[in-house]
């Protein structure tokens, strides 16, 4: 499989008026195409920080990132945030298009290819409709689509379900994880929900507490294609306990 | 609206209706039985309308003045319209300029602070000197009035934006520029809008107040030489036109909110 992303001795300290703090030291971790991977870690390991680093919001104190083996600094990284974060004063299509609206011109073309993701995913009847019409499920999937619109090469997601029911938090996540695999896209998700990370991702990275490091990477190896089906693999829980002791046992 | 729905429904809408008749009609009957009695107790002497006046005594004293009342009301309005409309987006402009600057803001903080808790009518000698005795300085001192406290708000809106949704912009790779112009400007929409409220009550406070310190014309005007001569009937019938232009500007206010609420889909 053909590396999309490396990262090699990354490290990051930031600076408060309390003092500084390592968030990650000698992160190593390579990212293939086409792959699903999940990043667990013990809360307060810097998760986040990780994602800001590869999105390129930060720069590494020390060592280097490198998307396509080019630096990040143009790199085109789509990132979906915790909560849904659509703006209220938007419609949905609106909402979608607020990328490209930054990036300068929105052309003929790019509405189309937002028309045509949105009537895909089940949206198009609710292009003209204010966020606030919208169910929580449907939310997260405008919020995808318009990092989808950008065409990134690469999508980083910050628990994104978090702020969503158990049930709903199902679904939209097995929706993203099939969304993500027919645009044949690479994925990083962050998340403390082991479940979700076995379910959904292909790989899991377990991180060590601060300053984080990668400390083991599971290959889940689940049958079934969608998250339900992974779910029910008779292997689910032995892969649980592996990720699981992975993360409470400190060495 | 139309009325439809089941039985129980159109019960319940009959009642909701019925509700909102009878606060409008209590709301005017107050008024009218307030007039009313104003003017019973005058005509019977329970009151001495030398100095309270009464509702028709107000009346033949608009009519006598009714030429050149109209003037009194320009100049009043004018001076109202234009500090308000200075206090507004001038305040609005400071508060974007202390908004793109993070040290800016914390150098005048102690200044705005100081600035708002000071009473303005202090400053009412330094402005005659300094702009002269006219319709500058009721402008100025309407403006002072309402300007520090529309730079407060509006810059306090500024700063509450979500966090996230400003990490989301930098995901974008927004400049400081498009933050502005698509995430902090529409989002304080509402905000905006509750200032420009307060800023009607603020800019007429601040009008008739320069127009008791210096003026030839005005309601303000009207009022202090009423005053001064007893004519209580003048000094009502100018604080009742008062009442009407204060809240037209009001309305006119509310009636922005509601076009821009549509516009934007807030939920009021």
């Amino acid at each position: 499989m053909k590396e999309i992303l490396q990262m090699k001795k990354v490290g990051l300290t930031y600076h408060s008026r309390k003092g500084e703090t390592t968030a990650i030291e000698d992160f190593d971790l390579t990212v293939y195409e086409g792959e699903f991977l999940g990043v667990v870690g013990p809360s307060g390991a810097g998760k986040t920080t990780l994602l800001s680093l590869l999105d390129g919001i930060l720069t590494p104190t020390s060592g280097d990132i490198t998307l396509d083996g080019q630096t990040l600094k143009t790199a085109n990284v789509g990132y979906m945030l915790q909560r849904d974060q659509l703006f209220n004063w938007r419609t949905v299509k609106k909402n979608v298009l607020l990328g490209l609206e930054l990036k300068g011109k929105v052309t003929a073309k790019d509405e189309e290819y937002a028309d045509l993701l949105l009537n895909k995913y089940g949206l198009s009847d609710f292009a003209d409709r204010f966020p606030n019409e919208l169910s929580g499920g449907m939310r997260q999937r405008v919020a995808l689509i318009r990092t989808l619109v950008l065409e990134p090469r690469i999508i980083l997601l910050d628990e994104p379900f978090s702020a969503l029911d158990f049930q709903t938090r199902l679904s939209v996540g097995e929706d993203v994880r099939r969304i993500i695999k027919e645009e044949k896209l690479t994925a990083v998700l962050v998340t403390h929900d082991i479940s979700e990370a076995i379910a959904l991702c292909d790989r899991v990275a377990v991180l060590t507490s601060r300053p984080a490091k990668v400390k083991s990477i599971h290959d889940t190896k689940l049958s079934g294609g969608t998250s339900l089906e992974k779910r029910e693999d008779e292997n689910f829980s032995s892969a649980f306990a592996e990720v699981w002791k992975e993360l409470t046992y400190e060495n | 609206m139309k009325i439809s729905g089941s039985p129980e429904h159109v019960k319940f809408l009959r009642r909701e209706r019925r509700t909102d008749a009878a606060v409008r009609i209590i709301q005017i009957g107050i008024l009218v039985a307030f007039l009313f009695l104003w003017e019973i107790l005058a005509r019977t002497e329970t009151i001495d309308s030398f100095i309270t006046s009464s509702p028709s005594k107000m009346l033949a004293t608009f009519k006598t003045i009714s030429t050149s009342v109209w003037k009194h009301i320009g100049v009043t309005l004018y001076e109202a319209v234009l500090s308000f409309a200075l206090a507004t987006v001038g305040g609005t402009l400071i508060a974007i300029a202390l908004w793109f600057s993070g040290l800016a803001r914390r150098i005048s903080e102690p200044y705005l602070v100081v600035l708002n808790s000071l009473p303005k009518i202090a400053l009412g000698p330094i402005i005659i000197i300094w702009v002269g005795a006219g319709t500058g300085a009721i402008v100025v001192m309407a403006l002072l009035i309402s300007l520090i406290i529309t730079v407060i708000n509006t810059l306090q809106g500024f700063v509450s934006v979500d966090p996230d949704k400003i990490l989301l912009m930098k995901t974008f790779r927004a400049n400081k520029l498009q933050v502005l112009l698509k995430l902090v400007l529409p989002a304080n929409v509402p905000n905006m809008i509750n200032c420009l409220k307060i800023n009607v009550g603020l800019t007429w406070v601040g009008t008739i107040m320069g127009e008791y310190l210096v003026s030839k014309a005005g309601l303000g005007y009207l009022i202090v030489y009423g005053g001064q001569v007893f004519n209580l009937s003048l000094v009502m019938c100018s604080t009742f036109i008062l009442c009407v232009l204060s809240g037209g500007m009001y309305a006119i206010v509310a009636i922005i909110e509601r076009i821009v609420n549509k516009k934007y889909g807030f939920c009021s």
